[in-house]
């Protein structure tokens, strides 16, 4: 990481930082409308977003030297994406009377 | 071969002290110990992973009962514990910023006021489960959630088996959470003390950057835990 240090990444933090605190407050707005089926997705959206600027900038998978991190990350991710996605498909398409 | 033992100790020597001996250079150790976090934070995706499900089966089930008492919990307080931690977030990169280019004070200042956010985020929580224990919302015999209107449904009022079912997972993913924090408030500690000492430096600073690396994921479980918790229907 330190081989890329020539220019400053001082403002890249700082655009980030203001960006999670705007999608705080975003989140936090959009709560309060009725967006009827869309609250729950926005919400997780913006979610998304903020989490994905962290993981890039902050924790610097972006830049990150060796593939491999990249490569748990995915991993991670679609575990997760399994254990989520498959338990919720089972129990939406289920019958409750 | 009296010269050939010569290099090897001069070789030795050329070493940095923290470099162990079973790396080829600082950069194939840093790696390592970065893969290493990032595997560890890869179980730990999975950790709270099954909470999140548990989380989204239930919620489907009794989204009223959960719409009605994700209401009680004091969103304001949650909303200032999200940019806390983003807060402590831009610290952190500053501290390993400070460390990769030697920068002794603003490392320091910037590993204090990483931990003093950590702090005022456990405070803030410790004033949210006291309003909690107060209304008598904290699972088990005490609890009770009589006469809660569901929201958007006027005449409709919470199962209060189904909302002690929302403060369960409340109570765990956000208890499970703070201990993250304290547990990053010890390693922050230990940072902190080995700075102090000037141990870090733009060769090696590794223990800034993992320790960076937990902090973040720490932030990022928050991030999810704060619309899923506080924020369910919240609109009038």
């Amino acid at each position: 990481m330190s081989a890329h240090s020539t220019s400053s990444p001082l403002k890249m933090y700082f655009a980030v930082w203001i960006a999670l605190l705007a999608g705080t407050g975003l989140t936090v707005y959009a709560a309060t409308l009725d967006l009827a089926p869309y609250n729950a997705a926005v919400a997780l959206g913006i979610a998304t977003i903020k989490a994905t600027l962290v993981a890039l900038f902050f924790m610097h998978v972006w830049h990150a030297s060796e593939k491999l991190t990249k490569l748990v990350v995915i991993a991670a991710l679609f575990f997760l994406l399994l254990l989520l996605g498959l338990t919720m498909s089972d129990y939406a398409t289920r019958l409750w009377s | 071969m009296p010269d050939s033992t010569l290099v090897g100790l001069h070789h030795e020597e050329e070493h940095h002290p923290e470099l162990l001996h079973h790396f080829a250079d600082a950069e194939q150790q840093r790696d390592a110990s970065s893969l290493g976090m990032w595997v560890f934070l890869a179980t730990e995706v999975m950790f709270f992973g099954g909470l999140f499900c548990a989380y989204l089966i239930y919620r489907r089930w009794y989204f009223g009962d959960f719409a009605a008492a994700s209401k009680t919990i004091n969103m304001g307080l949650g909303a200032t514990n999200t940019a806390v931690l983003i807060c402590s977030s831009l610290t952190v990169v500053l501290a390993v910023w400070a460390a990769q280019t030697a920068r002794r004070t603003l490392l320091i200042v910037s590993l204090v006021v990483t931990m003093l956010l950590g702090l005022a985020f456990l405070g803030i929580k410790g004033i949210e489960y006291t309003d909690k224990f107060e209304e008598h919302h904290v699972p088990g015999a005490s609890f009770s959630f009589n006469n809660v209107p569901i929201p958007g449904r006027p005449g409709e009022y919470a199962n209060p088996r189904h909302a002690q079912i929302f403060f369960s997972l409340y109570f765990v993913m956000t208890g499970l959470h703070a201990l993250h924090m304290i547990i990053g408030l010890g390693v922050f500690t230990w940072l902190l003390y080995t700075a102090w000492k000037g141990r870090f430096t733009p060769e090696w600073h590794t223990p800034v950057e993992i320790g960076g690396l937990y902090w973040h994921f720490v932030d990022i479980v928050w991030i999810y835990l704060f619309p899923l918790l506080y924020l369910i229907d919240r609109h009038p």
